[in-house]
């Protein structure tokens, strides 16, 4: 990969190419070149710079999309449940996930509390660890057991990978994912503010790559696109400029983002593979890693629905993004009985009615197949905001 | 062809002849539950302030510290559940945008709500002064009270309890629950009530609630008697009903939990089965363990599915929701925060899914099963996600063939009662035919 060769489309189709690789190909090249360890994850947040320290690759599981049929994961869970942890298990039981050395299951949801268990007891001896992070935000209170939390799984992932996680390694790891952070807020700004140039199909596909590549890799490969990004000259398009939100866990089909764009959207803020951006600041390389880390997360951890918020205003901080990203309006997507983005939606819609701002809802799943309805309901959605903003 | 016998006969004049004597523990725990909803209607005007919470992980000792009283959604749903009030609550909750992939039990507490908060006994429900959310075991709690909080503008604190995800309570799980007792509930509740904490009031409610939960275990373990003289899942949710609400920690808690054990032990002594609502089970054929909550809709008469067939549940996970006595825990006056901590690490949805299927199978095992049954409630990822898997890994441990049926918690568009009653008495007829064939599973 050279930098600025290659146009934005051209980046995106590279890493489209790592989207649809449900073998893994990449994670496991890395393996073999590097001989390390590579460590899965499943959404909302993974504190991968731990798993970095360690010598490990952190991969991030997000399901099998709309390309992988589903067989065997049907058996495991009744036909009411959201899809990813059917797929999840059918890409362990049909041998994609064997490259893995550990599989780490944080706090997201019960339905991902439970797969916890079903891997050890699918995968007796596979290293398994449940990541509780704190819903109690003070420092000497939830931080002192997140804190423990980060070291304990520090510990563990060393002995497994045979490199300790020592202070000076996971400073090092930090600022590694600082930048990356930094380089994706650098992507989310150019799409935010020139949503033309960087249209979510391909920005998603980048940020998706960070689920596989190494860290380093993937800044620069976000950096490549943005560079590639604000070199190009895109067409012109009068559409209406939106947030996504709900679709933070089981991923929705890339058909369905280029649906929603192709209706008239320009989704200029979402809440997609939120690991990448979890902080709002970086979290400093400065004194001790592990607290600092824990300080982050205390203080700057991004507003999702997995996360407690101890006051009452639920939805202020979406009024908040959609007026950060000059919006016009939110489109609440979210999974199929995903119990914390459909338990939250009423509370942000209530606020969004509060704030005049219109939004539209719809559900689907990582395999759906059928966009047409989506189409015409974001289609008519768009247009009634151009309506809006010219009257 | 084996054919399966005919229907167990119930005997309707034994319940008769008895009923002073044997219905005493019954009709008591129906006045402590009318008293409480009545104490809860009167509060606002005598001067109570009250504090909803939830049943995993409830500090009932502490909540009585601060003379408060506790308002506990999950009850009210239930209850609106076995009253047919909830598929109205919940309908109103959809139209008012919930999603219908969304746990009824906080629908049904949100189409309440905004009927006016008329609770299930029909004395409307005070608006609770604090919202305590004991972040035990279920993901769905938190929002319930975050929606609840938007609703009724009223604070909230949080007490979250990690999760055994390996089957274990650190000391590190144990110290942040304490911690955060100290630091958060108690001066929550302290300003809230205007009453000071103290620790030795504590100590003596945590006494009365080991007492109480001694007769209970006692009550449960009677199930292992051939035949059981209770039937620990539908007769267990009236047996766990004080002790899960309002009344761990009390007198009448206690004074209820003896009674009920006197009569149970009377009960073995004699030989006899489980009462029902249609009289006492005296030919047990089948002898269950079940997984999963009941449905409430139709409560009644799921249970008849059970013992029409002479089928008995001796064990079951959902009476361990609130407290897994039977495994050794008790409140200890002697570490009143310490043990309310492992009290809140312990509650069964708090298990991970190897434990659970350890503990089924042991139940299996232990109270001597014929079978094991799982109720997957849509609404209840906590329960039912990793189900099936439960299923396979308890056949295989105990060598029982499992049963699997689906319903719901209060939404009665999920009781499907003609396939529900197909699919259990084709499996008992099958664990008939194992049986009869010296086959186990
Ligand atoms: S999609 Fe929603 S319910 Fe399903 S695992 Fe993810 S967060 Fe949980
Ligand atoms: S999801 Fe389950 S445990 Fe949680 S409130 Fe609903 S029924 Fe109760």
């Amino acid at each position: 990969m050279t930098a600025t060769t290659r146009t934005p489309a051209e980046i995106a189709a590279w890493a489209e190419q790592l989207y649809y690789d449900l073998d893994f190909a990449a994670p496991r090249a890395w393996k073999e070149r590097t001989g390390g360890s590579a460590i899965g994850f499943m959404p909302v947040y993974a504190p991968r710079e731990i798993v970095h320290a360690a010598g490990a690759l952190p991969v991030g599981i997000v399901g099998a999309g709309d390309w992988l049929e589903v067989i065997r994961g049907d058996a495991f869970y009744q036909s009411y449940l959201c899809h990813i942890p059917r797929s999840t298990i059918d890409l362990a039981e049909t041998g994609r996930l064997d490259f893995l050395d550990g599989m780490l299951f944080p706090s997201t949801c019960d339905v991902i509390r439970n797969l916890s268990g079903m891997w050890q007891l699918l995968r007796p001896g596979a290293y398994v660890r449940y990541v509780d992070v704190p819903q109690n935000y003070v420092k000497g209170v939830g931080g002192t057991f997140w804190e423990h939390e980060l070291r304990a799984l520090a510990r563990e992932l060393g002995e497994l990978t045979g490199t300790p996680v020592t202070d000076e390694r996971l400073r090092a790891s930090t600022a590694l994912y600082d930048d990356n952070r930094r380089a994706v807020r650098e992507l989310y700004a150019l799409r935010r503010d020139e949503p033309e140039r960087a249209p979510t199909s391909e920005v998603y596909l980048v940020l998706r790559a960070g689920h596989v590549l190494d860290v380093a890799t993937h800044t620069a490969l976000v950096r490549e696109y943005v560079a590639a990004a604000r070199a190009a000259t895109p067409p012109a398009l009068d559409n209406a400029r939106v947030v996504v939100c709900g679709a933070f866990c089981e991923q929705p089909p890339l058909g369905l983002i280029k649906t929603i764009e192709r209706s008239g959207c320009f989704v200029v803020d979402d809440d997609l593979l939120l690991v990448s951006r979890w902080f709002s600041r970086d979290v400093g390389a400065a004194g001790d890693p592990f607290a600092a880390l824990s300080r982050a997360f205390l203080e700057d951890t991004v507003p999702t629905a997995v996360m407690y918020a101890a006051e009452a205003g639920r939805g202020k901080a979406l009024v908040q993004r959609v007026r950060a990203a000059r919006a016009e309006g939110v489109i609440f997507a979210a999974p199929s009985f995903c119990i914390p983005a459909l338990l939250d939606q009423p509370m942000l819609a209530a606020e969004l009615d509060r704030e005049g701002i219109p939004y539209t809802a719809f559900k689907y799943a990582e395999n759906t197949g059928q966009f047409h309805p989506i189409r015409e309901q974001t289609g008519t959605f768009a247009d009634t905001m151009k309506l809006w903003s010219v009257a | 062809m084996s054919t399966i016998p005919p229907p167990t006969r119930l005997n309707p004049a034994a319940q008769q002849r008895d009923d002073a004597e044997k219905d005493r523990s019954m009709v008591r725990q129906k006045e402590l539950i009318a008293a409480y909803y009545e104490r809860l209607a009167q509060a606002p005007e005598r001067g109570e302030k009250t504090v909803a919470t939830f049943v995993p992980g409830n500090l009932a000792e502490l909540i009585q510290c601060f003379d408060l009283v506790p308002i506990l959604p999950e009850i009210n749903a239930l209850q609106s559940g076995m009253r047919k009030r909830s598929g109205g609550f919940i309908t109103e909750a959809e139209r008012l945008g919930h999603s219908e992939d969304v746990c009824t039990y906080v629908k049904c507490d949100i189409g309440m709500l905004h009927g006016g908060n008329i609770g299930p006994t029909g004395a409307p429900l005070p608006t609770p002064d604090l919202l305590l959310l004991s972040y035990t075991g279920c993901f769905t709690f938190m929002k319930w009270f975050e929606l609840l909080r938007e609703e009724c503008d009223r604070p909230s604190v949080m007490l979250q309890v990690p999760y055994q995800a390996r089957g274990e309570i650190t000391p590190e799980m144990k110290a942040y629950v304490v911690r955060q007792l100290e630091s958060e509930v108690i001066p929550a509740l302290e300003k809230l009530s205007g009453v000071r904490f103290d620790i030795d009031r504590l100590r003596e409610k945590l006494e009365l609630s080991r007492r109480a939960e001694d007769d209970l275990v006692a009550v449960l373990e009677s199930a292992k008697n051939r035949p059981s003289p209770i039937d620990a899942y539908f007769g267990g949710v009236y047996y766990i009903g004080p002790i899960f609400t309002a009344f761990r920690g009390t007198e009448e808690g206690c004074e209820y939990y003896r009674l009920l054990r006197d009569e149970v032990a009377q009960r073995v002594n004699a030989m006899r089965g489980p009462t029902t609502p249609e009289g006492e089970v005296t030919d047990e054929r089948f002898r269950l363990v079940v997984e999963g909550p009941p449905n409430w809709t139709d409560f009644r008469e799921f249970w008849k599915m059970f013992y029409d067939e002479g089928a008995v549940v001796v064990a079951s996970t959902y009476t361990k929701v609130g407290g897994l006595y039977d495994r050794g825990f008790r409140h200890d006056p002697a570490d009143p925060l310490g043990s309310l901590a492992e009290y809140c690490l312990g509650c069964y949805t708090n298990l991970s899914l190897p434990k659970r299927v350890e503990l089924i199978s042991d139940y299996v095992r232990e109270y001597g099963a014929d079978g094991f049954l799982i109720n997957s409630v849509k609404s209840c990822a906590s329960f039912s996600a990793g189900q099936l898997l439960i299923l396979r890994e308890v056949e295989k441990r105990t060598g029982r063939a499992g049963a699997f049926i689906e319903s719901d918690l209060v939404d009665p568009r999920y009781f499907s009662a003609a396939n529900i009653k197909n699919r259990i008495e084709s499996y008992l007829q099958m664990v008939e035919q194992k049986r009869a064939s010296g086959v186990t599973s």
